[in-house]
């Protein structure tokens, strides 16, 4: 239909397509590379590996050119990288397991990354049906009430007796049956939509000044209350989940998306206050976070209890600049190197150049979902890009920063390293949606129909 | 909103930035102080999965690092432990490292410079860094013949070759065994440490190079040298030996320990020879008053006193003290070793050595050679030095002729050898009067051809009574053996 004169938009697959064979290209490099190091062998299943992911990937990549055929070529292939990396580390720290219990003189020791594989399987299966079910992210929009809702269910859900448990005293799981959750992961995207439908709808009114205090206007008073109910939620999490990152990181995003709607500093100041006030109370209040801000400030006076991040900044010393190499390291060292300290394992064995990598990828992702939000016409198209883009290098910054004591360390996955299916698997679905409004924010508007003699018979007024 | 989503952006580049810096702090500045840290168990684990090169005494390791199964690739083991703790040092990951084990730390775990090349090679072949080799300059007959004389009792013995400064024994008694330091279990380690620590006799101290005793009459020797070397007095010059000397200045008075006078005649005149036969304190007192402090002080520092030895080796070793500034009956206390004289056995030893060297001291030196981890490649190799001229060749004949009258005809006669002249000198130095005085003993043999020169020192002699305890009937029998073993090998 199209004519000479108007060219075809760049819609960009073919350039996903060969980035995205780099990708498992680097995914299957650093699994050879994990057993060359460790082992010394070429892993004996590398072809079956390469040809796996290469399926699972090509499905993503099919689904992509029929059913978001404008999205940003970019963001797939960064995906599919990270992905590769934490599978090919989680089976890296498979093999040590394996070394450490035959030494002690067991026989058979768990074996995490098949499972992590079968996640991503899962993870990329939802991403494709969250491209067939919302082919319109706008109708997401009116979900806002009942996203809430199911958001602030799944935060509840492991603190229902009988049904969640803790791990490590974080109780931020629930088990049915056989399967385990972390239902956490999974409200920070429901809980993303939700804000981004409530906050087009009140945006105008929140935007309103109150009384001006220290040259800024701050909020009037009666419009604090959105704020203060996801405040108290977050502080809620904190005490009754005993999990201060992922409290951190709703309060963090809500921040953000009020601020990004109203266009109006004074909810950074109001938040950051809010923040600040919970930091101290939390503090103050509970034990587990006194440890944490204890073990953040000086971590070598105490380093059994303070195990974990002496560990982690041990581990990321020896790797230095140019790391051990995969395998070569002892990233085994470091307590659940496999999930939350993952990234001390990559700056280990691929040392201070590889982890830079990592949170460029990071950067890079989050920077192509907030290139969504600026071209994105609507305001729940924009408000919801950006709180997704943001978030999830929030999240990044949230849990790299701890392991690396920039922060006060806190529990959060690593999105795509860390072992997890639910954490992965809504990762996924992240992503999909990000694919979704990079879709719409490129896909050219529809050309303006130019009359021609047969549509002008059709007019119903005729034109002068 | 867009301005907002620009601002949003910015920030996450702010976040990504300050995680790369922090990244970068840690991993490329802090990361050698981390690596440092002695709870780093991937340091141990690096440091236990090299070959530690070996300590050999000939062609004998007295530390070596023999393979492992375990997690950890090689343990540290010392055959000889308690012969040879004192040389070899001690190898902990957590309490460190000592002696040799921390002074040749860089050739032994093949960290050295000098070993770059073998490293890069190492890298390109994937093969575990391998540590060089370090050769000792213990005779182990000196050693065997020092650590058994001593016995139970508490001291050391120190031997030198006088013409190269080469140390052929160095024994501290009692010893200790650094194999469970060395352990894999940190448990043992902290066990053998703990016990080490609450031992009151202290057997990881080096008595003979770490720890200063007053001399006693050993010192005479150097008083000796210094009436020698400054030209007014003969071996035969004779000087006033009464029962007791006067100190000047005071009101005390300082007997010979017979009680007797060693001169003879109304003014009580003895020779400077007989002085030092029969360790006459009231000459020798009389001698340094009237050589001066300064003069006393200078001959100590020409064999070694006031100054650092083995600095090369670095391990530890004490430095011999002759005090600054004395007044005529402090001056006279410190000619016969007492006051605040000081002194190591290795000093002692030095002494001897350099008189028997015909005057020239050279340098003590503990490390014979290095080596590469292939064992041929010399590294570096000692050569001997002098390291002061002590005193003139005829005086350092004289010296020994009256050293040998010690021995022949006064306190020494118990390190005679036969068919061998030795040179020799006593001490006993009191203290309190609560404690045991200390029993030294130096000499060297053959006088005209001295290979070797020896020091003991007994702090404590459990199964000696008390009034038996003295260096002519004590040390010089250990000096005799061990200078028997010398030129018995």
């Amino acid at each position: 239909m199209t004519d000479a004169t108007t060219p075809t938009p760049r819609r960009g697959r073919g350039t996903e397509l060969a980035l995205l064979i780099f990708a498992v290209g680097i995914a299957t490099m650093a699994y050879v590379a994990v057993d060359l190091g460790a082992l010394g062998r070429v892993p004996p299943n590398t072809m079956a590996y390469l040809a796996g992911l290469s399926v699972i990937t090509g499905i993503a990549h099919i689904v992509v050119r029929s059913w978001a055929p404008y999205a940003d070529p970019v963001i797939l292939p960064l995906v599919v990288t990270l992905n590769g990396l934490g599978l090919a580390m989680i089976h890296r720290l498979d093999l040590a397991e394996a070394e450490a219990a035959a030494q002690a003189g067991e026989s058979g020791s768990t074996v995490d990354a098949p499972v992590q594989l079968t996640w991503m399987v899962v993870g990329v299966a939802l991403f494709v049906l969250v491209l067939a079910l919302v082919r319109d992210y706008r109708i997401l929009s009116r979900f806002t009430y009942t996203a809430a809702l199911l958001g602030i269910v799944l935060l509840l859900l492991p603190i229902v007796p009988g049904l969640g448990y803790a791990v490590r005293g974080a109780q931020i799981w629930i088990q049915i049956g056989p399967m385990t959750f972390q239902p956490g992961e999974a409200a920070k995207i429901v809980l993303i939509v939700a804000f981004a439908g409530y906050l087009v709808r009140t945006k105008d009114a929140l935007a309103l000044a109150g009384r001006r205090v220290l040259g800024v206007d701050l909020p009037r008073a009666r419009d604090l209350g959105p704020i203060l109910v996801v405040w108290v939620t977050a502080l809620g999490i904190l005490a009754f989940q005993r999990d201060l990152g992922p409290s951190l990181l709703l309060f963090g995003i809500f921040v953000l998306m009020i601020y990004v709607a109203t266009e109006r500093i004074s909810w950074i100041v109001v938040g950051v206050a809010l923040g600040l006030l919970g930091g101290l109370a939390a503090n103050a209040a509970f034990g587990h976070v006194r440890t944490r801000i204890e073990g953040w400030l000086d971590p070598f006076s105490d380093t059994d209890r303070f195990g974990q991040i002496v560990q982690s900044l041990y581990g990321l010393a020896y790797g230095g600049q140019i790391g051990t190499g995969l395998g070569r390291g002892r990233p085994d060292l470091v307590p659940f190197a496999e999930s939350d300290f993952i990234a001390a394992a990559f700056g280990e064995e691929l040392g201070l150049a590889g982890l830079m990598a990592i949170i460029l990828i990071y950067a890079l992702l989050a920077s192509r979902g907030l290139r969504a939000a600026l071209v994105l016409r609507d305001p729940f198209g924009k408000l919801l890009a950006t709180g997704l883009a943001a978030g999830l290098l929030l999240q990044v910054f949230i849990v790299v920063g701890g392991v690396t004591k920039l922060i006060p360390l806190t529990g959060l996955t690593t999105p795509f390293l860390s072992l997890g299916g639910s954490s992965l698997v809504m990762n996924w679905v992240l992503v999909a949606l990000l694919m979704r409004l990079s879709d719409a924010a490129r896909r050219p508007a529809p050309p303006i129909q130019r009359m021609t003699v047969d549509d002008a018979v059709t007019q119903v007024v005729r034109l002068p | 909103m867009n301005s907002p989503i620009r601002r949003v952006a910015a920030g996450c580049m702010l976040l990504v930035l300050a995680l790369l810096a922090n990244i970068t702090y840690v991993q490329a500045f802090q990361a050698d102080e981390l690596n440092a840290r002695s709870d780093n168990r991937r340091v141990l684990l690096d440091e236990y999965a090299r070959e530690r090169g070996p300590i050999l005494i000939g062609d004998v390791p007295v530390a070596q690092s023999v393979p492992t199964d375990g997690e950890f690739g090689y343990l540290r083991q010392y055959p000889q432990a308690l012969l040879y703790a004192h040389a070899t040092g001690y190898y902990s990951f957590v309490f460190g490292r000592s002696a040799v084990e921390r002074s040749q730390n860089d050739i032994l775990s093949g960290n050295d410079d000098r070993l770059f090349v073998r490293r890069l090679v190492d890298l390109v072949t994937n093969r575990e860094p391998q540590g060089g080799t370090v050769r000792l300059t213990l005779d182990p007959a000196a050693q065997e013949a020092a650590f058994d004389a001593l016995g139970d009792n508490k001291g050391a013995v120190v031997a030198l070759d006088p013409s190269t400064g080469a140390i052929l024994a160095m024994v501290s008694k009692p010893s200790y065994d650094p194999n469970p330091l060395a352990s894999h279990s940190v448990a043992e380690q902290q066990a053998a440490w703990d016990a080490l620590l609450a031992d009151p006799n202290k057997p990881d101290r080096n008595r003979a190079i770490a720890q200063t005793l007053p001399p006693g009459s050993v010192f005479k020797v150097v008083t000796a040298a210094a009436a020698l070397e400054s030209g007014r007095y003969e071996p035969d010059s004779e000087i006033p030996g009464p029962a007791s000397y006067d100190l000047p200045q005071s009101t005390r008075e300082l007997p010979n320990q017979s009680g007797q006078p060693c001169g003879s005649g109304p003014e009580q005149l003895t020779t400077i020879t007989n002085a030092l036969r029969v360790s006459c304190n009231t000459a020798f007192a009389y001698l340094g008053n009237d050589l001066g402090d300064d003069a006393l002080r200078d001959q100590a520092e020409r064999f070694g006193f006031n100054s650092e030895p083995l600095t090369d080796e670095d391990l530890n070793a004490a430095t011999s003290v002759f005090p600054a500034e004395l007044d005529p009956p402090q001056t006279a206390l410190s000619a016969i070793g007492q006051f605040d004289v000081r002194a190591t056995p290795l000093q002692i030893a030095m002494v001897s050595a350099a008189v028997a060297n015909g005057g020239a001291l050279m340098e003590p030196y503990l490390i014979a050679e290095v080596r590469g981890p292939d064992a041929v490649t010399v590294l570096e190799q000692t050569d001997p030095e002098e390291l002061s001229r002590a005193l003139s060749t005829d005086s350092a004949r004289e010296l020994t002729d009256m050293m040998v009258e010690v021995v022949e005809n006064g306190t020494g006669e118990n390190a005679q050898m036969d068919g061998v002249r030795v040179a020799g000198k006593t001490g006993t130095a009191q203290t309190t009067e609560d404690r045991p005085p200390f029993a030294w003993f130096t000499s060297f043999a053959p006088a005209d051809d001295a290979q070797v020169a020896v020091a003991v020192v007994i702090e404590e002699a459990p199964d000696t009574a008390r009034d038996d305890i003295g260096g002519g009937r004590l040390a010089a029998p250990i000096a005799r053996a061990v200078m028997e073993a010398v030129l018995g090998s």
